[in-house]
């Protein structure tokens, strides 16, 4: 039995906090601009009152936070998928450099995505 | 209600079969009948060279778990008519090595489970003369985990033991949480090397089965997530706070 320490807090608190910022978010965020919106259930906002909300130093805060979380929350389950349902835990240096390596690259991106709304 | 019931064993005899084999009886099917005493008409009454354990009768003891339908169950507990019209199939447990027809080899349990240090661990010698009270509040944190048979369900439902045989398992992590939440131990420190470890809580990915097939209620998911999230504070401490102020 090895009690060696394991970086996996780390990883677990991004993953833990990802899951429950995403499940309080998105399901929001969905329900408005994906059925309410369109649909015509809640008046819509008009584009320069979204942009000007968007453009917001605390929005794109909580916006970019979201985005960081949910992916490295999907980095971590999508890990696990491929260690224990796919039987691929031999790969793990590949598997965690492409799941935690393509949280980074998300978080960039969403970064540059977010800074060309202000 | 019909007035048997074919029960379908899982038999494996080293010295006779290389091979496991299953064995069908018929035995009478009672209201008041349990797997084990299935079991137990079997070798009483049709064949004395079934192997299996058993003790209580009550789900108490932890020693008569099976693999029943497919299911982690006590077979004491686990009633015939549930199951009827039949045939109900008794495997050994999963997940361990199998000596004889339905018993299996717990070895691996019983080496894990001192590193846990299941036992309260005290700072300084004990006096003998001392009460040492606790409030019904107090014993609330712990109970639960307290209520452990050690009949290893959890081990045999769980999909990452089967699949990493070195991770600490269910209810060593359990019964570890039992000592750490009770206000009379101060050994969480010494359990933390152990607990905190790839082969501790971080194996566990939260499948959640051993909370479902266990008997006692005693929830090791839950107190799984929960010792997460106090190794996890204390991670981030040790990185973030110099040595004096954790
Ligand atoms: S935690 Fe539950 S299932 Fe696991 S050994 Fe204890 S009583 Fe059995
Ligand atoms: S015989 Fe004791 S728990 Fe089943």
């Amino acid at each position: 039995m090895t009690t060696k320490r394991s970086p996996e807090p780390f990883v677990w608190l991004l993953f833990s906090s990802g899951g429950m910022v995403t499940a309080l978010l998105v399901p929001v965020l969905l329900f408005l601009f994906g059925v309410a919106f369109p649909l015509g259930l809640l008046p819509a906002p008009d584009h320069a009152y979204l942009a000007s909300v968007v453009s917001h130093p605390i929005t794109l805060l909580v916006l970019f936070g979201l985005c960081v979380l949910a992916l490295f929350h999907w980095a971590h389950r999508f890990r696990y998928t491929l260690y224990d349902g796919l039987q691929l835990k031999k790969y793990s240096v590949p598997i965690t450099i492409f799941c935690y390596g393509g949280a980074v690259v998300g978080s960039i991106i969403a970064a540059i995505v977010l800074l060309r709304a202000l | 209600m019909p007035e048997t019931i074919t029960m379908e064993v899982w038999r494996y005899r080293p010295e006779h079969e290389s091979e496991p084999t299953w064995d069908a009886y018929d035995v009478p099917l009672r209201k008041e009948w349990a797997v084990l005493d299935g079991l137990n008409h079997i070798k009483d009454q049709l064949d004395g060279t079934l192997s299996y354990r058993w003790s209580c009768r009550m789900g108490i003891c932890g020693s008569c778990g099976m693999t029943v339908n497919g299911e982690p169950k006590l077979s004491c507990s686990t009633f015939l008519t549930d199951y009827a019209p039949g045939p109900v199939r008794v495997e050994p447990m999963r997940n361990f090595p199998v000596i004889r027809d339905l018993v299996v080899e717990m070895g691996d349990f019983m080496a894990k489970l001192p590193a846990v240090k299941p036992w309260l661990v005290s700072d300084d010698e004990p006096d003998e003369d001392t009460e040492y009270l606790q409030t019904p509040v107090e014993m609330d944190d712990y109970k639960r985990y307290s209520m452990c048979i050690n009949c290893m369900l959890c081990y045999s439902a769980c999909p990452v033991y089967a699949l990493d045989p070195d991770f600490i398992g269910p209810a060593a992590i359990a019964l570890a949480q039992r000592y750490n939440l009770d206000s009379r131990d101060a050994g969480a420190e010494d359990r933390r090397d152990v607990l905190a470890s790839a082969e501790g809580v971080w194996a566990c990915t939260f499948v959640g089965e051993c909370s479902v097939v266990c008997p006692k209620d005693v929830d090791p998911a839950g107190a799984i997530q929960r010792y997460k999230l106090t190794a996890a504070s204390k991670a981030v401490k040790d990185l973030l706070l110099p040595r004096g102020a954790r």
